[in-house]
């Protein structure tokens, strides 16, 4: 026999007790585990953006479009490598419900996917692509979803463009990463060119937003000063910022519900605290007498403060597992539920790692208070405790 | 004569409650020989148990000295008294304190934990001792599968198992039937006799008292000579 023996022998006393409070913990980190993957998921998409990626866009706001002329001067200025550009599309496909939505946008065939390698598309299929006037490439994740096959038409209703617009998949993108988000779809910006022309003439000739590539990342700051400075005069003012400025300024609308769920997480975790540290205390006054008994017999303080803490430990390493447990089967139902909702939605190693940290601080801060009480009450009155 | 094998001299012992000092022990000195099975008697709240405690190095007397086997308790720091109880000292208790999550076996084990024996050597210990209190076929039993008497003999088991050098027993008989107390006496005058302990009981019974050598009288935290 082992001390840990003894420890496992208490644990299972009160099996009723112990199983709900592991029980307890588990959901405690499984909420917590969700609640942090909703929060990473979130911030991948800035994750995922480049810091030697500019993007330029019209300075009151992201809707305004900027005239196509601007690419040629902004290619001139030194240190950028190539400029491409794309067109907020939007339009409905099937109906306006959330789970319909993806991003769609007109981008330059020519240039676009080379300034983002993380999209990746076959060679064949690229050409074709890039051939053809009212083709599209479509992330994996929404093929998959739609079960739409190369050649398909997707019909689209446009709101932004009105009128009717049907794209042909020819091509299909896998993202080069996992951060990569797959639910995007991209056409030709010369063909909303050259619809625009024949619908609505006036809008013609405009971009969206330009994508910069610079060849070195620490030059971002000059660089972006450089480009808005050719346009301080004219009537559509620019503003460039790095790719990741650009998409936190995105993720930032949100903040304010995702610094909510990173709290509530934290007070899951404080009640947890609370709920194990109970079950500590009522098990420990219980065995005053039981400590006392193994202090004569010639176990230390230290011995007992084991007992009481490898117990605290040992609920919350079991409730923290299966806890941790649990949220891989949730965030892969949520994934393939709203597999557009999130471009991402995988449990991180950063989340399993805290969750683990904070079951075992909880089961460390727990036992504290229990274990120090039981190891300094004096022999004499643990035995004279009746229990 | 050789030197006693417990010394107690001039120990006092005051419980302070709130304010209220309440002195238990006056001045006590007693010596015990090796070898000795010595009783001691007095009535309710007379300071019995509080001696027991402080020979057997689990409570601390406010002033004096108490040597045993050559060693100074009462100036022992506490991990050292620790380590010195599980060596020197084999307590049983009135109500025999046994752990109900550990079997009979389990309880006896658990002072060898804080030794070096080997696997082995523990198994040998403890099937020994439990031989020797007549519970070899009862080592897998929970205490609540137990009767008192039997509790009480897997306690004197587990007091003996590291071969201490004084036994001390508060009341060993006090809540068992007279048969029952019968067996336990006998085994207590047997590891005296048979096995050579220094045994120090306290206890309300004259006829515990008649198998022990000798009987002290505690009166109002003070020893009546005899
Ligand atoms: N931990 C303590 N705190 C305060 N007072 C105590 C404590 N232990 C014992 N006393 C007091 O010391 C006195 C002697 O107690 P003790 O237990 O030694 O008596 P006893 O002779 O063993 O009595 P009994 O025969 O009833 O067991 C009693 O008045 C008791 O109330
Ligand atoms: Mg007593």
């Amino acid at each position: 026999m082992h001390v840990l023996k003894l420890v496992t022998k208490n644990l299972l006393r009160h099996k009723l007790r112990t199983f709900l409070t592991i029980l307890g913990l588990a959901f405690a980190v499984f909420a917590f585990g969700f609640l942090r993957t909703i929060v990473t998921a979130w911030y991948y998409g800035v994750e995922a953006s480049s810091t030697s990626r500019l993007i330029t866009r019209h300075a009151v706001s992201f809707i305004y479009p900027l005239p196509l002329s601007y690419r040629d001067q902004i290619e001139k200025i030194p240190g950028i490598t190539s400029v491409s550009y794309a067109y907020w599309f939007q339009g409905v496909y099937k109906d306006n419900s959330f789970d319909n939505f993806f991003p769609r946008f007109a981008i330059d065939a020519e240039t676009f996917l080379e300034i983002y390698p993380e999209y990746v598309v076959p060679y064949e299929q690229l050409e074709i692509f890039k051939k053809e006037r009212n083709s599209c490439v479509v992330g994996k994740k929404i093929m998959e979803k739609y079960g739409w096959k190369l050649g398909d038409v997707i019909p689209i209703e446009g709101d932004i463009f009105p009128g009717r617009w049907d794209f042909v998949i020819r091509g299909v993108y896998q993202g080069r990463d996992k951060t990569a988000d797959e639910t995007q779809m991209f056409f030709q910006w010369s063909y909303l060119e050259e619809q625009l022309k024949q619908r609505t003439p006036y809008r013609s000739g405009q971009v969206g937003w330009y994508a910069i590539k610079i060849a070195n990342a620490n030059d971002a700051a000059a660089i972006s000063e450089n480009v808005d400075a050719l346009f301080i005069n004219s009537s559509a003012k620019t503003k460039t910022e790095t790719e990741k400025a650009f998409q936190q300024s995105f993720v930032s609308l949100s903040s304010a519900i995702l610094t909510s769920l990173e709290v509530i997480s934290y007070v899951i975790i404080g009640i947890i605290l609370l709920v194990l540290a109970n079950t500590i205390i009522m098990s420990a006054r219980e065995r005053i007498r039981e400590y006392a008994v193994l202090k004569t017999l010639g176990f230390t303080s230290g011995h007992i403060i084991g007992l009481v803490a490898g117990e605290s430990l040992i609920i919350a390493a079991i409730g923290g597992c299966l806890g941790i447990a649990f949220t891989f089967p949730m965030a892969a139902a949520v994934a393939a539920s709203f597999p557009t909702m999130f471009p991402v939605f995988s449990v991180d190693l950063s989340t399993i790692v805290l969750a683990m940290t904070f079951s075992l601080l909880v089961g460390v801060l727990a036992a504290i208070f229990p274990a120090v009480r039981a190891a300094r009450i004096k022999i004499v009155d643990g035995l004279r405790q009746i229990g | 004569m050789a030197e006693a094998i417990v010394q107690v001299h001039n120990v006092t012992k005051i419980y302070k409650r709130d304010k209220l000092e309440i002195p238990v022990l006056q001045n006590i000195t007693i010596d015990v020989p090796e070898g000795e099975f010595l009783a001691l008697m007095g009535p309710s709240g007379s300071g019995k148990t509080t001696l027991l405690n402080l020979i057997a190095g689990i409570d601390r007397p406010n002033s004096g000295s108490i040597v045993i086997a050559g060693t100074d308790i009462s100036t022992l720091r506490e991990s050292a008294l620790a380590k010195w109880r599980s060596r020197h000292v084999g307590f049983v208790f009135q109500f025999y304190n046994l752990l109900p999550v550990l079997t009979a076996y389990e309880n006896v084990e658990l002072p060898l934990l804080l030794t070096h024996l080997s696997k082995k050597e523990k198994r040998e210990h403890v099937e020994m001792v439990l031989n020797v209190v007549g519970l070899s076929d009862r080592m897998k039993h929970y205490p609540k599968q137990l009767s008192g008497g039997q509790e009480q003999r897997v306690a004197i088991a587990r007091a003996i198992v590291t071969d201490p050098t004084i036994i001390v027993a508060d009341e060993p008989t006090g809540d068992l039937d007279k048969k029952s107390a019968d067996e336990i006496l006998l085994l207590m005058e047997r590891l005296n006799t048979e096995f050579k302990k220094t045994i120090v009981m306290v206890t309300h019974d004259p006829r515990a008292a008649e198998k022990a050598h000798k009987v002290r009288h505690l009166e109002k935290g003070d020893l009546l000579e005899n």
